[in-house]
C-alpha cells in the first residue's frame, strides 16, 4: 500500500528579505488574499506587527506566552554553581548560596534545572507578550506582540508558529534581518519567498538572507519589488547565483498610495491580481517539489 | 581588605578602563600588604550578552571587597551588591590614581547603578 499524502500537512510559504522596507508585508498580505478561503496569515514580526494594519480584523482569541525561567529552593540549594557554570546566557549568577536570577537574559532552555544536583529548581512562566487571532473576511491574522522591555522575540515567534499546524495554507510574514527572529521563522519553512529592491542596499541585504536560506536548506526565490527603481544587478546576482526571479512588482506610484492609505494592492488595483497569482502558484509548486 | 580595579593593563600605571562588564582586566589590590594580582576578563570582554553579570562574579570571587571603576549597570550592581562589594565610580585616568583617591576617601560609594543596561 503506498502512503497516501498526509492530508492535516499544512504548506507553509515564508516572506522574508535581509533589507527591512522591501515589500515583505506587501507580498505576505497579497499572497493571502490571493489564496482567499482558509488561509493563514501569521506575522511573525513581533517586535512591531505591521499585517494587521491593512486589514479590517476582528479579534478572535488572545493568549499570553510566556518563557520558562527557573525559580531556586533555597532551602534545597547549596550554592553549587553548577547552574550558573551552565548557563550560556549569563542568566544566573552565583557565588556562595544560592544563584541571582536575571529572568530577562534566560532563554528559557531548562538547562539549569537539569544540571542541578540538589533538584532546586524548578520553573516557573515569565511573560514575554500576547499571541492575538483575528479574522477579516477569508483571512484568519495571527500575529504576537512582544511586551515592551523584553527582547526575546524567539519564543514568541515559535508560539505564533503554533498556529501554523492542522494543514491548510500558511504564509508567514518574517521579520526583516538575518538573525534569530528570522531564523525562528524561517527554519521549517516548505518555501521561502525573499523579496527584494533592485537597488545596491537591496542586493548587499538578499545576498545575506540567500547565504541564510541556504544554510537552512529552504527552496527559496526572490521576488524583486520596485522595478525599474534601480539597476540590473540583483537580475545579475540571481542569474549567477542561479536563484529563480518569482515575481517583478513595478515601481508604480499607485501602489505606495494605496498602502499609504492601508489598502490591499490586489483590491486597490485589480490589474496586479494575477501577479499574486501566478507567484503563488509558483511558490506552491517549489513547495510541492521539495516536499 | 582587597580593592579591584578595572584596567586594560597589568601595572599601577595603567589606564583604568571606563567600562566594568567588559573591562579586558581586574587588578586586585590588597590594601593591608600593598601587592596586588591581575585576573583576565577576556571570556566576558567577548560574551553575548550578559557580561556585567559575569564580571561581577568574577570580582566577587577574587575576593575583593570594593571595585573601582568607570560605570556600572543594573545587573552588575544587583550582584555586587549580593555579594556585598561596594562600587565607587571614578574618572581617574590610571589606576595608580584611582587608588590614591580611594585611599584618601575622595570617591563616593554608588547607591545605584549610574548607567543603563543594554543588549548588545
Amino acid at each position: 500500500m503506498s502512503a497516501a499524502p498526509q492530508k492535516n500537512k499544512s504548506r507553509v510559504i515564508a516572506v522574508a528579505s535581509g533589507k527591512g522596507g522591501t515589500g515583505k508585508t506587501t507580498v505576505s498580505l497579497n499572497l493571502a488574499r490571493t489564496a482567499g478561503a482558509g488561509v493563514r496569515l501569521l506575522d511573525c514580526d513581533v517586535e512591531e506587527p505591521n499585517a494587521h494594519l491593512f486589514l479590517k480584523a476582528d479579534l478572535l482569541a488572545e493568549e499570553t506566552a510566556g518563557i520558562p525561567v527557573p525559580r531556586v529552593d533555597p532551602a534545597l540549594c547549596d550554592g553549587c554553581g553548577e547552574c550558573a557554570r551552565f548557563c550560556a546566557y549569563n542568566a544566573l549568577a552565583c557565588f556562595d548560596g544560592p544563584p541571582l536570577v536575571f529572568q530577562d537574559m534566560c532563554h528559557g532552555c531548562g538547562g539549569c534545572m537539569k544540571v542541578c544536583p540538589r533538584g532546586a529548581i524548578t520553573e516557573k512562566d515569565h511573560r514575554i507578550g500576547v499571541v492575538e487571532t483575528l479574522r477579516a473576511g477569508d483571512i484568519t491574522l495571527v500575529q504576537g506582540r512582544l511586551d515592551v522591555g523584553r527582547a526575546m522575540a524567539p519564543p514568541l515567534i515559535h508560539a505564533v508558529k503554533r498556529h501554523a499546524t492542522g494543514g491548510g495554507l500558511v504564509i508567514l510574514d518574517a521579520p526583516p534581518g538575518t538573525s534569530c527572529p528570522v531564523i525562528a521563522t524561517l527554519r521549517d519553512a516548505d518555501v521561502v519567498v525573499l523579496v527584494t529592491e533592485p537597488t545596491p542596499f537591496g542586493l548587499n541585504d538578499l545576498a545575506l538572507a540567500v547565504d541564510t536560506v541556504r544554510t537552512l536548506g529552504r527552496p527559496f526565490g526572490v521576488v524583486v519589488n520596485r522595478m525599474g527603481s534601480g539597476d540590473g544587478r540583483v537580475h545579475d546576482y540571481c542569474a549567477r547565483e542561479n536563484v529563480p526571479v518569482y515575481a517583478e512588482i513595478p515601481d508604480d506610484r499607485r501602489i505606495a498610495e494605496g498602502y499609504s492609505r492601508g489598502e490591499l494592492l490586489a483590491d486597490a488595483l485589480p490589474e496586479y491580481r494575477p501577479l499574486f497569482a501566478a507567484l503563488l502558484e509558483t511558490a506552491l509548486a517549489r513547495a510541492e517539489g521539495a516536499a | 581588605m582587597k580593592v579591584a580595579f578595572t584596567t586594560s593593563g597589568d601595572s599601577l600605571s595603567a589606564p583604568l578602563e571606563q567600562r566594568f562588564g567588559r573591562a579586558p582586566k581586574f587588578l586586585v589590590y590588597d590594601l593591608d600588604s600593598g601587592a596586588f594580582e591581575v585576573a583576565d576578563n577576556v571570556q566576558n570582554l567577548n560574551a553575548a550578552q550578559g557580561a556585567g553579570i559575569q564580571s561581577a562574579q568574577a570580582v566577587a570571587k577574587l575576593g575583593a571587597g570594593a571595585l573601582v571603576s568607570g560605570h556600572c549597570g543594573p545587573k552588575a550592581f544587583r550582584v555586587l551588591s549580593a555579594a556585598g562589594v561596594k562600587i565607587y565610580p571614578c574618572a581617574a585616568a590610571t589606576v595608580g590614581e584611582a587608588l590614591e583617591q580611594y585611599v584618601a576617601g575622595a570617591l563616593a560609594e554608588a547607591g545605584a547603578p549610574d548607567v543603563e543596561g543594554h543588549w548588545v
